[in-house]
């Protein structure tokens, strides 16, 4: 095996292109990955963030573009030489080997000696609670086991990148959640770069240090979680980040005055002039009878923690929804409803770019 | 369902033991006849009961024969079927390894080349394939035997389905791992295959065993004859007085490898069926 560097992998994406035949899955993403840092990419199915995660791991070619890890182009190297590790969706584990030679095969096959393996496979298997396990089948594990052992075999690994491909997808809601805190916690204590890819927002919201929302083929944002969810770049990012998504409707900017909904106008910096989509987060509605937005109720789902109510707007009809804290009886809500919001959490996107103006 | 009894009960119970008695009384007389001397065989009528001469018969047939000992031929046969199923287990694990795996000009070509000669067994093409094994002097050998049935479209299409079924991930986690592809199919491939392996095995050995036409054609030296063309070779020529009880005892002997591999070989494939690999 070739000597490691101690310094700590990072990754970079430069301008990277694919396209399977005439078609073109990536339009050109650069990224640039910090030593240690966990980066997801996050995206509707389709929009080429597996791709993305795959050219890194080697496991696709770059159509254009360069991918250096550690400051090394690796374009042409196979996985092996990039020294990553990858944990799959499906975990991917080897049927026919107990959970030790599945940790234990790349190890192997690399020509680690015998103890330093067990020494490895031992560290891991009791970092991931999975010291019982070791003499049995995959077939003989339940779903999390078998993602602890699919993050083992990337662990005894010790590489300079952790790619996880949706590794929770397969796992139930419960479990997911507590895969989700232990996949963080490793990844603290390591410090190993990391990239995940997934399409739930929760996990990216919550997993990364700084995330990609990616759309047909192109990075819409990059940036800290919070960052993305308070300042939506995109239409797309605002409406894909958030949950319920954001509320959107269809406005006029004049300067520095918008118009929306039933000719309600609000004031901002914006200093456009043309047709823009206004964004309100559903929280960032709040009851008020003074509102200025008069919404006709329809149905309410009360969540426990919360209660959404989705309703339209009075006079342009658009669909609206509303988290409302706590429960809200159904029989307090009236046939209509006034809300009101605060100018800064209004978010305004230029109706022909999408792009985020205010 | 299975509790049921009744009429039904009873009739496919009558209709099953029916069969077993159709298919198992041949079998039956060739044992009587192989147990008694060849004068009580030809004096009807023929006995139904086993007679004495068991030791007698089968020691003259496994050792001396009527051409060649039966053990000799027993012993052909068993290298020839071993020699077809592996040989036809290997190439064909190897050539669906090639087409499923890598990718290289002519891939489908080559697998519907391939499916194709599953249209020509080897009664179509035996006067050219003897023309070969001929010039390469290979008649009266084990090779003249083997090499030319151990082409298997069957086995490589089989195999190709059960690889296509193998999951991606699997094979990239292997390329992450570092398994380049001899590794990868020793290790991966090969193992999972077991199941696969040990059921085409029971199916090709006893298709190597049967083999009738070929051995027939090439082997004229008694001593390289196989045991299911031997027996045909037992039949006198002209007048001469057969010699049913070696013969019969011949047969018998001739079933017994098969049968015992099916009765071995059947514990791995059941258990290859129950316990699911993936």
């Amino acid at each position: 095996m070739k000597a490691r560097n101690n310094r700590m992998a990072s990754i970079r994406i430069k301008e990277v292109f694919k396209s399977f035949y005439k078609t073109k899955i990536i339009h050109g993403i650069s990224i640039d990955i910090q030593e240690g840092e966990f980066l997801v990419i996050v995206g509707p199915s389709g929009c080429g963030k597996s791709t993305l995660l795959r050219m890194v791991a080697g496991l696709e070619t770059v159509s254009a573009g360069e991918i250096f890890i550690n400051g090394r182009m690796v374009n042409e190297d196979e996985p092996m030489e990039r020294n990553v590790a990858m944990v799959f969706q499906n975990y991917a584990l080897y049927p026919h080997m107990n959970v030790f030679n599945n940790m234990a095969y790349g190890l192997k096959i690399a020509g680690t000696s015998k103890k330093e393996i067990k020494t490895r496979v031992d560290n891991a298997a009791s970092i991931l609670q999975l010291e019982d396990l070791l003499e049995r089948k995959p077939r003989d594990l339940s779903g999390g086991q078998r993602q602890r052992v699919a993050m083992g075999r990337a662990i005894v690994r010790k590489p300079d990148v952790f790619l996880f491909d949706e590794p929770l997808s397969n796992l139930d809601a419960k479990l997911r959640v507590k895969m989700r805190l232990e996949i963080k916690a490793l990844q603290r204590s390591l410090k190993t770069t990391s990239l995940y890819v997934t399409h739930d927002q929760v996990e990216a919201m919550t997993l990364a240090d700084r995330m990609v929302v990616m759309n047909n083929g192109k990075a819409e944002q990059i940036g800290v979680p919070l960052e993305v969810y308070d300042y939506p770049a995109t239409l797309f990012v605002a409406q894909f980040i958030g949950s319920p998504s954001m509320n959107i409707f269809k406005g006029n900017s004049n300067n520095n005055a918008v118009t929306f909904g039933d000719s309600i106008e609000i004031s901002s910096k914006t200093r456009f002039d043309g047709e823009v989509f206004v964004g309100i987060r559903p929280e960032h509605l709040i009851v008020d009878p003074d509102g200025l937005l008069t919404v006709r109720l329809k149905i309410t789902e009360p969540l426990g923690a919360n209660t959404l109510v989705y309703g339209t707007v009075k006079g342009t009809n658009e669909e609206v929804v509303i988290s409302l804290p706590g429960t809200v009886e159904i029989d307090s809500l009236k046939n209509e409803m006034r809300l009101s919001f605060q100018n800064k959490n209004i978010h305004i996107f230029d109706r022909k770019t999408n792009k985020r103006i205010g | 369902m299975v509790e049921k009894k009744g009429l039904s009960y009873w009739l496919s119970h009558a209709g099953l033991i029916l069969g077993v008695i159709v298919i198992g009384f041949p079998i039956w007389l060739a044992f009587v006849a192989s147990t008694v001397t060849q004068s009580e065989i030809v004096s009807p009528p023929m006995p139904l009961l086993p007679g004495g001469e068991f030791i007698t018969n089968y020691k003259e047939a496994l050792f001396s024969g009527i051409n060649a000992p039966v053990a000799l031929m027993l012993l052909n046969s068993t290298i020839m079927a071993l020699g077809i199923a592996l040989g036809k287990i290997f190439i064909s694990l190897l050539s669906a390894f090639a087409i499923v795996y890598f990718r290289f000009p002519g891939r489908q070509l080559f697998f519907w080349m391939i499916f194709l000669t599953l249209m020509l067994p080897i009664e179509v093409r035996i006067v050219p394939s003897y023309g070969v094994v001929a010039q390469f002097g290979m008649l009266n050998s084990y090779s003249g035997l083997i090499f030319p049935l151990i082409a298997s479209a069957t086995a490589t299409f089989l195999f190709r389905q059960f690889f296509l079924t193998i999951p991606n991930e699997l094979t990239e986690a292997a390329r992450v791992d570092g398994a380049g592809p001899v590794r990868f199919f020793f290790d991966i491939i090969l193992p999972m295959s077991k199941t696969n392996i040990a059921a085409l095995f029971v199916i090709l050995f006893i298709y190597g065993w049967n083999q009738f036409l070929w051995p027939l054609l090439i082997t004229t030296d008694p001593s390289m004859n196989t045991i299911v063309m031997g027996i045909k070779q037992m039949f006198p020529s002209g007048d001469d007085n057969a010699n049913w009880p070696v013969i019969m005892a011949t047969s018998l002997l001739a079933m017994v490898p098969p049968v015992l591999i099916v009765i071995f070989m059947q514990k791995f494939f059941v258990r290859g069926l129950i316990e699911s690999e993936k």
